[in-house]
């Protein structure tokens, strides 16, 4: 079967792409390297639906950010993805701060994103927790939160339903065209296609030079986060920035849809496309950073850290275009930040550039823009916890204690395609909590084993080469 | 439902909490629980050293519990168990969840709060490094082990000489693992003396004091961490640090009560302890509610949370509503926290329960009342992972009771 489009990287770009792509009557397939969606940047990252003051006027970036920005609402509602509008501070210590709070603030009204000074005491009344050195705040009432993987998971299983193909373990190692046909090695299968949407990440510069299309160079940057736990009362109302310094946009703190917050991230350039190792540096640094925005931030309410990879852009902007050296050959690449908010707009672009290059843009009457997503046990009311246990005594064995998610969550998430650990985790939450897997882990392995038939210990955390047990007891013995 | 007495946790505590309010008089005792089995952690800590206390016999985990579920049993303490509590409210109104009771409420006169403790995790400790497969908590690994039947690795480090991990070493070397280390960032064990010696020394497996894991390492599962000696202020010295080769990192560095629904009912809480500030009775701050085991404070001997257990559930089937009269207790010099917070002034002795800040040898353990000295005990070693306690009598407090550790009896 020859594909009319093959996106290769099933972050949230392609996922969204997708989706997309999967209203129209046509054959899509979404190839992924690794054992699940979100497995590169959309999988760590801010989660931050950035306003769209900050990027530059007449980038791709500030054109892509304020329509995704505005489209995020519905986009969320229709693939039932948590979403809070909550809005952002960039919060300024002294004058050199202020200036670039005004600089901030031109740059929004050139990109036509409402924006507001505030003084630090109007700062500190709609977030009180807000340090009382703080002088000046940039607020943007359109900016928000999201949450990452769920997008990507939903925009994903959005597109399956809809009759896209998903394949995993599937890097691609090699492109070639024949007759007007790509023929993509991808892990232990040849794919054929007529268009390729590179959606890579971190390798779209290998893909791109694979297919004989633009040379660019991709390079990770990576940040380092610390999560804290719910129960910590240095909480935030809205996103909080530091004024951009001459070193960067500097370590943020946000609140999560999941109440927890977030802090981060660091930038350091660095060359290995896999090293996503957190280090006390960055993690001091980072801690010290929110310290200085909300003093009460306490240390001993971390619940996790970690450390995920930006594609960085060598144009510092967006690479999305049809290759001039490749036909039918597009590049999403470079999806630096803000790319989260950008992505409901990047889709629909790309969307309407692939028409452009003769893909059909006939409708397919039964595809749906409407994903429901797990109906989650512990946020409904005691009348439809009621409800949802007379229909399955599965949502009355609560699983994870600390986030009160059921069995019966469980067994969705695996029916939607977890197969790890961190498949459960990312989809149902299991696992997340302040014990961080702590109580959870043997008794979601037991279900995965159970509804995946297969040995307890052939249950893996993240995928290949990732088994939680080595064997049986006295095996070694 | 309706209730005299309503446990939330059949673990050690609640057990023992359940009897003793049984034997108080109260009618109708409900433990609830969210496991399948009662005994709490206890069926999974196979080994012995549980009883010497209060049978003078070595039991092991599982045999212990078996005592006093025969007991509450006997006793006619109703159990529910595979339910989980979601709320109280402020009228003592309990919401739990189970497959057997869907959603059901239960209305008690007094609740005893015994919920135990988790696990701090690599993520609390902000622990750098990769995040791969093999990085578990000493008490995940000791279910896979010894409830599952599986290992959780061969080549293994441990971080943290808490009970479990000194537990642990010994088991993984038993079940045919590799233990190469323990480390402890500390200059002294956060474990029982006994443990050290019966579980690392009996097995040649080294304690390195004062060291840490500085990086873990490995993109899927763990191929090794990276350690290193910590200065007098706990940082890691960069030229100490060397690679050890392992795939499975194994954390016992502290237990944190689960206080989840004693802060949803808004009861004062120790910053020390991590659990409720109680009165002698074992009353926390609300009017009726309990609290004890590891819930309230962390302990080493299970034999000290059925003694503590037991006052609680006393307290709580002979609860009314009455005002109390007060005294405050002071950790002083040489103390981290004492519990109870408060002791009621009704005529009966008192134990306090505090725990060193560090490790001495040959001082006294002292309680004070204004500035007199009530009562004291001189102490071959004191070590902040054995529990201490001083028995003061009611008639000697005229005021606050400070506890200090000291070298010489002043």
């Amino acid at each position: 079967m020859i594909y009319d489009a093959a996106i290769i990287g099933a972050g949230v770009i392609g996922s969204m792409i997708a989706r997309e792509l999967s209203m129209l009557d046509i054959r899509v397939c979404l190839i992924e390297a690794k054992d699940d969606v979100a497995s590169g940047a959309s999988r760590a990252n801010s989660g931050i639906v950035h306003a769209g003051y900050d990027a530059k006027p007449g980038s791709f970036k500030a054109k892509f950010n304020v329509l995704g920005c505005a489209m995020m609402k519905q986009t969320t509602d229709e693939l039932g993805v948590p979403f809070e509008n909550c809005g952002s501070l960039v919060v300024a210590f002294n004058k050199q701060d202020e200036l670039a709070l005004a600089e901030l603030k031109r740059r929004g009204d050139a990109n036509g994103v409402p924006t507001q000074i505030l003084t630090g005491a109007q700062a500190r009344e709609i977030d009180p927790m807000l340090s009382e050195k703080i002088t000046s705040a940039l607020y943007a009432k359109s900016a928000g939160i999201v949450c990452p993987f769920s997008l990507t998971i939903a925009a994903s299983e959005n597109a399956i339903a809809n009759g896209v193909k998903l394949y995993l373990n599937s890097e691609v190692t090699d492109i070639a065209r024949k007759d007007g046909v790509y023929e993509i090695a991808a892990g232990e299968r040849d794919i054929s296609a007529r268009i390729i949407v590179n959606a890579a990440g971190l390798y779209s510069d290998e893909i791109s030079k694979m297919a004989g299309a633009e040379q660019f160079i991709i390079k990770p940057r990576k940040g380092e986060y610390i999560v804290f736990d719910k129960e910590m009362k240095a909480r935030t109302n809205n996103v909080i920035f530091r004024a951009p310094t001459k070193l960067g946009k500097g370590v943020l703190l946000a609140p999560t849809v999941y109440r927890n917050m977030l802090a981060g991230p660091t930038a350091q350039n660095i060359e290995d496309k896999q090293d996503k190792a957190t280090s006390p540096d960055g993690l001091k640094k980072v801690l010290n950073s929110v310290i200085e925005y909300v003093p009460s931030i306490e240390r001993g309410k971390a619940i996790t850290v970690f450390a995920g990879l930006r594609a960085k852009s060598p144009t510092h902007d967006f690479i999305i275009g049809a290759s001039q050296s490749a036909d039918n050959f597009v590049n999403v690449a470079g999806i630096e930040s803000p790319g989260l908010s950008s992505a409901p707009a990047i889709a629909q672009h790309v969307k309407d550039l692939l028409v452009s290059l003769g893909l059909s843009d006939k409708k397919d009457p039964s595809a749906t823009r409407k994903r429901e997503p797990i109906e989650v046990f512990a946020n409904a009311t005691l009348e439809r916890k009621k409800q949802m246990i007379a229909s399955d005594k599965n949502y009355a064995n609560i699983v994870c204690r600390c986030e009160y998610v059921t069995e019966a969550e469980i067994i969705e998430s695996i029916r939607r395609g977890a197969r790890t650990v961190d498949g459960v985790k990312f989809r149902a939450a299991a696992g997340t909590g302040r014990c961080h897997g702590g109580f959870c882990m043997p008794r979601v392995m037991d279900i995965l084993a159970r509804e995946l038939s297969k040995d307890y210990s052939e249950i893996q955390k993240s995928g290949k080469g990732s088994r939680v047990l080595t064997g049986k007891t006295k095996e070694a013995l | 439902m309706k209730a005299d007495v309503a446990v939330i946790g059949a673990g050690p505590a609640g057990l023992a909490a359940a009897i003793a309010a049984k034997e108080n008089g109260a009618k109708r005792v409900v433990v609830l629980d969210r496991e399948a089995y009662k005994g709490g952690i206890l069926p999974q800590c196979i080994h012995n050293g549980f009883g010497l206390h209060i049978f003078g016999e070595e039991l092991t985990g599982p045999e212990y519990a078996a005592r006093y579920i025969d007991m509450a049993d006997n006793a006619g303490v109703t159990f529910m168990m595979e339910t989980m509590v979601l709320s109280i409210d402020e009228h003592k109104v309990i919401t739990a969840v189970g497959k057997d009771v869907g959603i059901t409420t239960i209305e008690a006169k007094a609740i005893v709060l015994a919920m135990g403790c988790r696990e701090r995790s690599s993520g609390a400790l902000m622990l750098p490094g990769d995040r791969p497969a093999g990085v578990m908590s000493a008490g995940t690994a000791q279910r896979f082990v010894n409830m599952e039947g599986y290992m959780p690795g061969k080549d293994v480090v441990i971080l943290g000489s808490g009970d479990i991990g000194l537990i642990m070493a010994r088991r993984m070397t038993l079940e045919g693992a590799n233990v190469k280390m323990v480390l402890e960032l500390m200059p002294y064990s956060g474990g029982l003396t006994r443990n050290i010696v019966q579980c690392l020394d009996d097995f040649d497996i080294p304690l390195k004091l004062s060291h840490t894991v500085v990086k873990m390492h490995g993109k899927q599962r763990l191929t090794g961490v990276t350690i290193a000696k910590v200065d007098e202020n706990l940082n890691p010295i960069e030229s100490t640090s060397e690679f050890v080769s392992c795939d499975t990192l194994l954390l016992s560095v502290g237990l944190i009560p689960e206080n989840e629904l004693a802060m949803g009912l808004n009861i004062q809480m120790d910053s020390v302890t991590g659990g409720a500030v109680v009165d002698s009775d074992m009353q926390t701050s609300m009017d009726g509610v309990f609290a004890c085991g590891n819930a309230l404070q962390v302990h080493d001997l299970v034999d000290f949370v059925t003694e503590e257990a037991s006052r609680a559930g006393k307290a709580a089937a002979q609860y009314k509503k009455i005002a109390k009269l007060f005294v405050n207790t002071i950790a002083g010099s040489g103390v981290r926290y004492v519990v109870p917070q408060k002791l009621v002034r009704d005529g009966i002795d008192k134990t306090l329960f505090f725990r060193a800040t560090k490790v001495t040898r040959g001082w006294y353990t002292i309680a004070r009342c204004r500035g007199k000295i009530i009562a004291s005990r001189k102490r071959v070693m004191c070590a902040p992972g054995e529990m201490e306690n001083l028995v003061i009598k009611d008639a000697d407090i005229s005021g606050g009771v400070t506890v200090t550790i000291e070298e010489t009896k002043t």
